[in-house]
């Protein structure tokens, strides 16, 4: 991939030093050239080891999906069923609304989360005061770091129904105290909203760096051609965000179906289950933390959503390549 | 932008409002939580209780922060989580170098089979239950290895760590050693790494705060309450609300206790985030800068 021609001008021209590779003008044989650099097979094993036993392994594992996995009988002493688990998930009364739950969720949190990093970005840009900008950057990077459980748990503390302080102001109005976390319709939003909160400042990073990167040169023409700074900001500024902002769609595309589970997971009550469940958490639920484990059906779950991840990136970014010139390879 | 200081513009100077407005309503928005919650944990437990406390501390005390050290398992837990998060990313940042340098070497043979089989993993995974059988199969449930060993190696910190080697140390360099007869390794250790002083820094960086917040795995994998991290300890308090009665043991009554869990809670949320706060300062740079390499194609 990296076989440019530049590469091997420079390579072609530094002859003189035997130890480079791809001084190859006589194109050694591929074991003497795995020769030369065995060390560096030495270097990668760890790596590699790592990959086979906790990457490769579990997707060999994945097998059992189609099989009735009995522990005592392996994975290979275990019968096969071809599909059945999978029939038996999309005929299950779980399945539709486990799928609308996880595309909601993922499609909310990408369409309202999209915007707000970019906004920031844009607006930080046209802040000459640098005070104010580093503090604004200090404070909107700081709840990134926030953890998960730690954010939850400031949610569930402000959200409380008795004592939480969003109801201390429903009840100032006069209002009823709302149980927030009890009510399946506020579930969605709590979890997108939140999630902005936390990551919106971290998120326009990427984009300030693009910003950075445009050519003064543009903003001083169009100064000089008397453009306001808003014409600016959208003639100059949003042109130059929109390839990384592609590539940030793309990207949280391709993982649309792994919605934050760990906080999903923990926002969980049985009170809003109902619009709560997701694929990763009924993955969880069905295959670790239930009574009666099913390894198989919740394998078989699981690689279904892979599976339809794999499907959603590529495609994503084959309509990317036709469309615009970024992609992500 | 500079270049504005002439004279703004009535349209400009409008915009110019505008745009601070919008910045410091952001700037409130996120600040107030923040500030809420650490203002609650030094508050009386009955002000909190009964919503007096909208921004500052209302009778400051200390109770929530004595309950939150009285408790065994968060002593336990903070020490667990500083040992994973020592070793895992010590693993993490040793595996990634190891990882990063061969496939940024472009006489290395195999490079893109190699470097696929890496990608690929971002892409396709075998999913949770596979994932947690082979953890079993090896061994490693309910083992201090569960919560390093899964998670060694972070595909996309190695890709950006690769794109740094490529883009900073010149081939005129390895040239250079290798015709004075230094192998691989050597060049690697003595010249490599000394240069990659700021990448080692932001990956380490990055895989420690992951371990610091992680609480999935452990929650896989971990039976024992005395191998439990901080986080998992957390979870049982502050979401699932299981608060052991025996450390509020010298509180006899039931609203002082039920006012003491709501106190604890608020403590509890700024002493597991303190550690990251007081470090914060001082590696936000270099988190930017983890971020701008990590976009930025070599």
């Amino acid at each position: 991939m990296d076989g440019t021609k530049t590469e091997t001008g420079i390579a072609v021209r530094s002859r003189g030093a035997p130890g480079t590779a791809v001084w190859a003008a006589a194109r050694p044989s591929p074991l003497k050239k795995m020769k030369k650099v065995w060390r560096l097979y030495v270097l990668i094993s760890l790596p590699l080891i790592y990959l086979l036993l906790f990457k490769y392994w579990p997707m060999y594992g994945a097998q059992i999906a189609f099989k009735n996995y009995i522990v005592t009988k392996g994975i290979w002493g275990s019968e096969w069923v071809g599909l059945k688990h999978f029939i038996r998930f999309f005929e299950s009364y779980e399945f539709w609304r486990i799928i609308r739950n996880t595309i909601t969720l993922s499609l909310y949190s990408l369409a309202a989360g999209f915007p707000f990093p970019i906004l920031l970005a844009l607006s930080l840009n046209y802040v000459r005061n640098e005070r104010f900008k580093k503090s604004v950057q200090m404070i909107t990077y700081a709840p990134h770091f926030i953890s998960v459980v730690v954010m939850v748990g400031i949610i569930l503390e402000l959200l409380d129904p008795r004592n939480g302080i969003v109801n201390t102001v429903l009840k100032l109005f006069g209002l009823q105290p709302v149980n927030f976390m009890g009510i399946p319709e506020y579930f969605k939003s709590i979890y997108v909203w939140s999630g902005i909160w936390q990551s919106v400042g971290f998120s326009c990073i990427i984009y300030l760096a693009a910003l950075s990167s445009i050519d003064p040169a543009l903003h001083e023409a169009a100064v000089v051609d008397g453009a306001s700074k808003l014409q600016r900001m959208r003639h100059i500024d949003l042109p130059g965000l929109m390839p990384i902002a592609i590539i940030m769609l793309i990207l949280n595309t391709g993982h649309m179906l792994d919605v934050g589970f760990e906080k999903v997971l923990l926002m969980q009550n049985p009170l809003n289950m109902r619009t709560s469940e997701v694929i990763d958490t009924y993955v969880y639920k069905v295959g670790l933390a239930s009574q009666a484990v099913n390894y198989s059906y919740s394998s078989a779950i699981g690689l279904f959503k892979s599976l339809i991840n794999l499907i959603l990136l590529v495609a994503v970014n084959k309509i990317a390549q036709r469309t615009n010139q970024s992609s992500l390879w | 932008m500079e270049s504005t200081a002439i004279r703004e513009s009535r349209s400009d100077r409008i915009f110019t409002v505008i745009n601070y407005t919008v910045l410091s309503l952001f700037l409130l928005i996120i600040l107030y939580p923040l500030v809420y919650v650490v203002s609650a944990s030094i508050s009386d437990a009955d002000a909190v209780i009964a919503g007096e406390v909208w921004l500052w501390p209302v009778r400051p005390t200390l109770d929530g922060y004595t309950a939150v050290f009285r408790h065994k398992l968060i002593w336990s837990g903070f020490a667990n989580s500083i040992m994973y998060t020592a070793a895992g990313t010590l693993v993490n940042v040793v595996m990634t170098i190891l990882a990063a340098y061969p496939l940024a070497r472009k006489d290395f043979y195999g490079k893109n089979l190699f470097m696929f089989l890496f990608v690929f993993t971002m892409m396709f995974s075998g999913g949770l239950i596979p994932t947690y059988l082979v953890v079993k199969d090896l061994g490693l449930l309910n083992t201090t290895w569960a919560m390093i060993l899964p998670g060694a190696l972070a595909i996309w910190n190695m890709i950006v760590t690769r794109t740094y080697f490529q883009t900073t140390i010149p081939d005129e360099l390895l040239e250079a050693s290798q015709l004075d007869g230094c192998n691989d390794f050597r060049f690697v250790w003595s010249i490599v790494l000394p240069l990659s002083g700021p990448i080692i820094a932001v990956i380490a960086l990055f895989y420690a705060v992951g371990h610091w917040n992680s609480y999935f795995s452990a929650l896989m994998y971990l039976k024992s309450q005395s191998l439990y991290p901080l986080q998992l300890v957390l979870r049982e308090i502050l979401v699932q609300n299981e608060v052991d009665a025996s450390m509020l043991i010298d509180v006899a009554e039931q609203a002082k206790r039920e006012g003491l869990r709501e106190l604890l809670k608020f403590s509890l949320i700024v002493v597991a985030t303190v550690p990251l706060l007081i470090v914060y300062p001082f590696v936000q740079k270099y988190f930017v800068k983890g971020i701008m390499i990590g976009s930025l194609k070599g």
